[in-house]
């Protein structure tokens, strides 16, 4: 079994996030940037069911700017045995990408394709669902348990309720849930030998991908800042301030 | 052109946030259709045909939609899709995992999670966790929307009278099956739409502690709630999750205990309209959104606080 693992890069979850004086978007000149948390979590499903024995290959691909490499690269460094990067510049809706990525499938002719929930920069939560759809591919998203069986994935879902269960077909689309798996760290070792590993590089315009946006994006502002709280010395006056000034309880 | 919500539903009742997606519909356009593709679902399209912002109720009724299948209910919006300007759901798990299987087979890029509509084709959406908030205008022909449940208010459910419109049924899938789902039962109010929310974090130090959660909670009628931290660290399990990747919430009162405030945190109950904080430690980046901050213990603050509200005896069921 082949799986393909679809990675982003985006600003650090760490880092606090500045929105432009102008308004156009958020600050990311010289802003820490990684891979997309839940992305991680894809990465290490993939390699943990290699390691079981139940996958040959795991493919790691990103579409994004030439830095995204670094994204891949990292991918390598625990555990994918090579990278693509498809080379877009600037803004790329998940319909675009999920285009490409549809491309990168029919070439790649993987049995699985992995990737985060949900990237935490956009928090779009639709590339995955959307590749599903192009590929007519069952979607199983949300994972937080995946059982390798026979010709099927049993995946467990985290939904509003609770956690629901499904089967799907090979070959499948699962996006992965935080609570998946703890990623591992990459050892020196294997962040050296990450280097040797391959990284096809691919221009989206090479696809025959039309990744214009269809949505335009007129502003972007700061949220609305809450007023300052106050620090109450007691229990006793918390429940009067509760009581008698917000009258909440 | 109309608009054409999907309801979510378990086949008995319309789930709440329903309602909330109902009242964003029909702020784009007045004449809102609501979809529901169930099993014996007839009870759901009749409380949905007694909602007066909607104008009709379509009701795509067969076994094979006994349980939500994205795959499933996709075939049958697509069917529909060519009468409609606008597709929406809410954006919780049912409609995130939904819409956008949808928007791709209408080649649409979708606009997820609104907080606002601005205009039919401009809406406003938090972006980072809600660390900014972008101004988007849809140029597609048809806009698939998911609207972010709680802002805004649930539709009134009584006095409409819609007609209902039996629909087709399409071919059902064979590539996923549904195998079971595990509901945690409780009879304390959703997290989701419960007005007063007391949460516990990492600072709890076990699951066994989170019965100090429960005790205030029992005492303020209040839906309980965590940190990933708290979940993570199985103190409670994930349904109570409140933050980017778990749940939004915006009760008249939160109650963050022992809970650090990570960024991811906040994102999920920061447009709450009162917010309480009591952690040890006063640097904690809870304090920076919190009305009322109580630097304490929470061993010691949770029982004391416990023993004023008993005195209060004023709490509102």
């Amino acid at each position: 079994m082949k799986i393909l693992v679809a990675v982003k890069r985006v600003i650090d979850y760490n880092v606090q996030i500045r929105v432009k004086e102008d308004n156009s978007g958020v600050v990311t000149d010289n802003v820490k940037m990684s891979t997309n948390p839940p992305d991680d979590n894809a990465i290490e499903e993939a390699v943990k069911i290699k390691e079981a024995g139940k996958a040959k290959e795991v493919v790691a691909v990103s579409v994004g700017e030439e830095k995204a490499q670094e994204t891949v690269r990292k991918a390598l460094a625990v555990g994918a045995d090579r990278g693509i990067l498809v080379k877009v510049n600037g803004v790329i809706e998940p319909l675009a990408v999920s285009k490409i990525l549809k491309k990168i499938v029919e070439k790649e002719k993987p049995d699985l394709v992995f990737m985060g929930k949900q990237a935490i920069d956009d928090d779009c939560n639709q590339t995955g669902q959307m590749l599903a759809a192009l590929l007519n591919w069952p979607q199983a998203t949300f994972a937080s348990k995946i059982e390798v069986k026979e010709k099927t994935l049993e995946v467990t879902r985290e939904v509003d309720e609770g956690l629901e269960t499904i089967e799907v077909n090979v070959p499948a689309i699962v996006t992965c849930d935080l609570r998946l798996n703890e990623p591992r760290y990459a050892s020196l070792p294997n962040i050296m030998k990450a280097k040797k590993k391959p990284i096809e590089q691919i221009s989206a315009g090479d696809l025959g991908v039309d990744v214009k946006s269809r949505i335009e994006q007129i502003k972007v502002e700061e949220p609305p800042k809450r007023k300052a709280g106050i620090k109450v010395a007691s229990v006793e006056e918390l429940v009067q301030k509760l009581k008698n000034e917000a009258k909440v309880i | 052109m109309s608009v054409l919500l999907i309801a979510e539903h378990n086949n008995k009742e319309v789930k709440p946030f329903t309602f909330n997606a109902i009242s964003a519909a029909s702020q784009i356009n007045e004449d809102v259709h609501v979809l529901v593709i169930g099993s014996n679902s007839e009870e759901v399209a009749k409380s949905i045909s007694q909602v007066p912002n909607v104008k009709k109720v379509i009701n795509v009724n067969n076994p094979i939609y006994e349980n939500y299948i994205a795959e499933n209910y996709t075939s049958v919006i697509i069917k529909l899709s060519g009468n409609y300007s606008h597709i929406i759901c809410s954006a919780n798990t049912f409609g995130k995992n939904l819409m956008p299987r949808v928007a791709a087979l209408l080649d649409v890029s979708q606009i997820s999670d609104i907080t606002k509509v601005i205009s039919e084709d401009t809406f406003q959406r938090p972006i980072y966790a809600g660390n900014a908030f972008a101004t988007v205008k849809s140029n597609d022909k048809i806009k698939c929307v998911t609207i972010r449940p709680t802002s805004f208010d649930p539709a009134p459910t009584s006095g409409g009278s819609a007609e209902i419109q039996n629909g087709d049924a399409a071919e059902a899938t064979e590539i996923t099956k549904f195998i079971k789902k595990e509901e945690i039962k409780s009879d304390r109010p959703e997290l989701g739409t419960a007005r007063v929310v007391v949460s516990g974090g990492r600072g709890m130090q076990s699951g066994e502690n989170f019965k100090l959660i429960t005790a205030v909670a029992d005492k303020l009628n209040a839906a309980i709630g965590a940190s990933r931290a708290a979940v993570d660290a199985g103190y409670i399990t994930n349904d109570h999750q409140v933050g980017q990747t778990g749940k939004v919430v915006v009760p008249d009162l939160y109650i963050a205990v022992g809970i650090s405030g990570a960024i991811q945190h906040l994102a999920g109950m920061k447009e709450s309209k009162v917010i309480v904080a009591i952690n040890k430690d006063g640097e904690a980046p809870i304090f920076s959104v919190a009305d009322y901050g109580l630097e304490a213990d929470l061993f010691d603050a949770l029982p004391k606080f416990l023993e004023e509200l008993n005195k209060l005896n004023t709490i509102q069921k």
